[in-house]
């Protein structure tokens, strides 16, 4: 088998029209699903209960034979290999985490090391560092799963299935038992994680929200475990195929996707920038350059101070006669959705954007967003994109 | 009728001078001057319970990991130790006498075999017991089906593999204290010598019961120390 060491590069893994019939059931629980999933990419498998997802996923490690068709992992079908040690290259949370009571955290988590034979020395390093990766605290280790809350279990249950650097993880409603709250911090956590592990990856969940912000793609499956459609979360959220995912997705989908984007990558409305002082003609050829009809007061360092009156541009050179105020301010790194729910709560039609320096960038308005929102996704964002920073 | 395996019915008691003695009463002076003949019997008796069980045990595990691999065994294996279990131990002495013959053989054979239900259906149960999503992740991380049943579905049954013992063990002194039935020995062929002398069968019987809490106390040791997790504060 080689160094376990080289195997932490992730595959791809590609399903060729694979089909499940359970014995006694006429209709197949996956039906030739055909889906490729890149090299250390999410892929979500989401759908409503009982259309196949489990099962799917569960063909992946060979926890359930396949009917018809084929899964190849790293361009090799599953089907060749031994199922306990294809197993021992996948990592596998099940969604009722399922930690061995009667072994310490430690030993929960060296399960595969141990299987793999790693020495002592190399197992003990690791389990360190995932303690530590999962954020919990090193006498952790000492305890039973029976002592941890349910967060904690399940983060150990991520940990353990991290253990030998598995090229692809299949996860199976992970945060489906965790309350909303820590269940939000525990998808954050995860994705900052696959940032920087960049592992294949297969996610089961029936939350359509928690697909768009895990997945760099998702897989919408229907009874019968036929794939109605499979698309980057932007895509599928502008285009989707059907009625059925249509319905899935929600109607509040565009409000989705502006969950998926940030400020900075939609084209902002062009403001004229007017310091104190600045002579009249000045303000008014810069204002028609610009795409907002009122000019904004910024200060010596170019952060937006208000929207100027009429009167200030009445005399020779620019004065401060403020309108109103520059609210609401935005950042260029807000998600849209919250940048959205500022514009809304404000008086005022359009929002002042700022960079890091707090220097004005633009102006995001209602139209900026309906423009959008009408707009083909351009590169597709993904939650793990937002994220990643 | 079968001839009982005992010499004499009476103790010899020297210095039957004691009036205590002399009315079979009890009498703490005679017993603290005659301990040492209890000695042999009582480890006679641990014998006698040690024995069976472990080698119950052993039958036990292994008829219980068969029925685990096929279930059908279940029933017929319960069934069959079922029988032996019903089976009243002293019918079984004379049963087994034309077989084995007077001794601790015919005492092994029909002691050992009434622990196998009881110790049977406690590894059963504890096997069962093991949550399914446990299993499934065992192997679903490559654990091989032996490599579960050995590392986590036999560790995780340990609390009520021990219960059985236990229930075993202090079934298992109680009976062997009729092996004297059998022409073995132990602390019934004591009580059986004299049991109209109440300081001996005091003492006999005492010492059995205590034999009894000394094997579970030992037991639920052995238990606590085999299963930190069960412990660990919550
Ligand atoms: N072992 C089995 N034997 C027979 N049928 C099964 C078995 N496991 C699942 N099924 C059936 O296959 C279909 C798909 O099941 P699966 O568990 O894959 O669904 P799922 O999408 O994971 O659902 P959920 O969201 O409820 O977990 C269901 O109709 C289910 O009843
Ligand atoms: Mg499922």
């Amino acid at each position: 088998m080689g160094d376990p060491s080289d195997r932490s590069t992730a595959e791809p893994l590609e399903f060729r029209e694979a089909t499940k019939r359970y014995p006694g059931s006429a209709k197949p629980a996956v039906d030739a699903l055909s889906l490729k999933v890149p090299a250390g990419e999410i892929c979500v498998l989401v759908g409503p209960s009982g259309c196949g997802k489990t099962t799917a996923m569960r063909m992946v490690n060979r926890m359930i034979d396949i009917t018809d068709g084929d899964i190849l992992l790293g361009g090799r079908s599953v089907r060749d290999r031994k199922p306990a040690e294809l197993r021992r290259e996948i990592g596998y949370v099940i969604q009722h985490i399922g930690l061995f009571p009667h072994r310490t955290i430690g030993e929960n988590i060296a399960t595969v090391p141990g299987l793999l034979g790693w020495d002592k020395k190399r197992t003990n390093a690791r389990v360190e560092e995932l303690i530590e990766l999962i954020g919990l605290p090193p006498e952790t280790r000492s305890r039973y799963p029976g002592q941890l809350s349910g967060g904690q279990r399940q983060r150990v249950g991520v940990a353990r299935a991290l253990a030998s650097d598995p090229p692809v993880m299949l996860m199976d409603e992970p945060f489906g038992a965790i309350d909303p709250i820590n269940r939000e911090r525990l998808q954050n956590e995860f994705l900052r994680l696959q940032a920087e592990l960049r592992k294949t990856i297969v996610f089961v969940t029936h939350d359509i929200d928690e697909a768009i912000k895990m997945g760099d793609r998702i897989a919408i499956l229907q009874e019968g475990g036929k794939l109605a459609q499979y698309a980057p979360p932007a895509e599928l959220l502008m285009y989707p195929a059907s009625r059925f995912v249509e319905d899935f997705v929600g109607s509040d989908r565009a409000l989705k996707r502006l969950a998926l984007q940030r400020v900075r990558d939609i084209d902002l409305w062009k403001a004229a920038a007017i310091r104190v002082g600045t002579p009249v003609a000045d303000a008014r050829a810069a204002l028609d350059e610009a795409d907002v009809p009122y000019p904004m007061l910024v200060d010596e360092r170019g952060r937006p101070k208000g929207w100027l009156s009429d009167r200030a541009l009445t005399g020779e050179r620019v004065t401060d006669e403020l309108r109103s105020p520059a609210q609401p301010i935005v950042e260029l790194d807000d998600v849209l959705r919250d940048a959205l729910a500022d514009l809304l709560s404000s008086e005022t039609r359009y929002g002042a954007v700022v960079g890091h320096d707090g220097a004005l960038a633009g102006v995001l308005s209602l139209e900026v967003i309906q423009h959008f929102l009408h707009a083909a996704p351009a590169a597709s964002p993904t939650g793990a994109d937002l994220l990643r920073e | 009728m079968i001839g009982l395996p005992i010499g004499q019915l009476q103790i010899e008691k020297p210095g039957g001078s004691d009036q205590c003695v002399a009315s079979n009463g009890f009498c703490p002076e005679w017993i603290v001057d005659n301990i040492d003949r209890y000695w042999t019997p009582l480890l006679e008796h641990v014998y006698l319970t040690i024995a069976p069980v472990v080698i119950g045990f052993a039958i036990s595990m292994v008829l219980a990991i068969l029925a685990h691999r096929r279930r059908w065994l279940t029933g017929p294996i319960i069934a069959t130790t079922g029988i032996f279990f019903a089976i009243p131990s002293v019918a079984a002495f004379f049963l087994l006498q034309p077989i084995t013959g007077l001794g601790y053989t015919t005492a092994m054979v029909a002691l050992v075999s009434y622990t196998l239900l009881i110790i049977f259906r406690n590894i059963t149960t504890g096997l069962r017991n093991v949550p399914a999503e446990t299993r499934d992740a065992a192997l679903g991380q490559g654990l091989t089906e032996r490599q579960v049943l050995f590392r986590v579905e036999l560790p995780m049954a340990i609390p009520e593999i021990m219960a059985g013992l236990r229930i075993a063990t202090s079934t298992t002194v109680g009976l062997a204290a009729l092996a004297v039935f059998a022409g073995a020995g132990g602390l019934g062929r004591e009580i059986l010598i004299d049991e109209r002398f109440k300081s001996n069968v005091v003492v006999a019987g005492g010492l059995a019961v205590l034999l009894a809490a000394a094997f579970d106390l030992l037991i639920l040791a052995a238990q606590r120390a085999i299963t930190p997790w069960q412990r660990a504060g919550r």
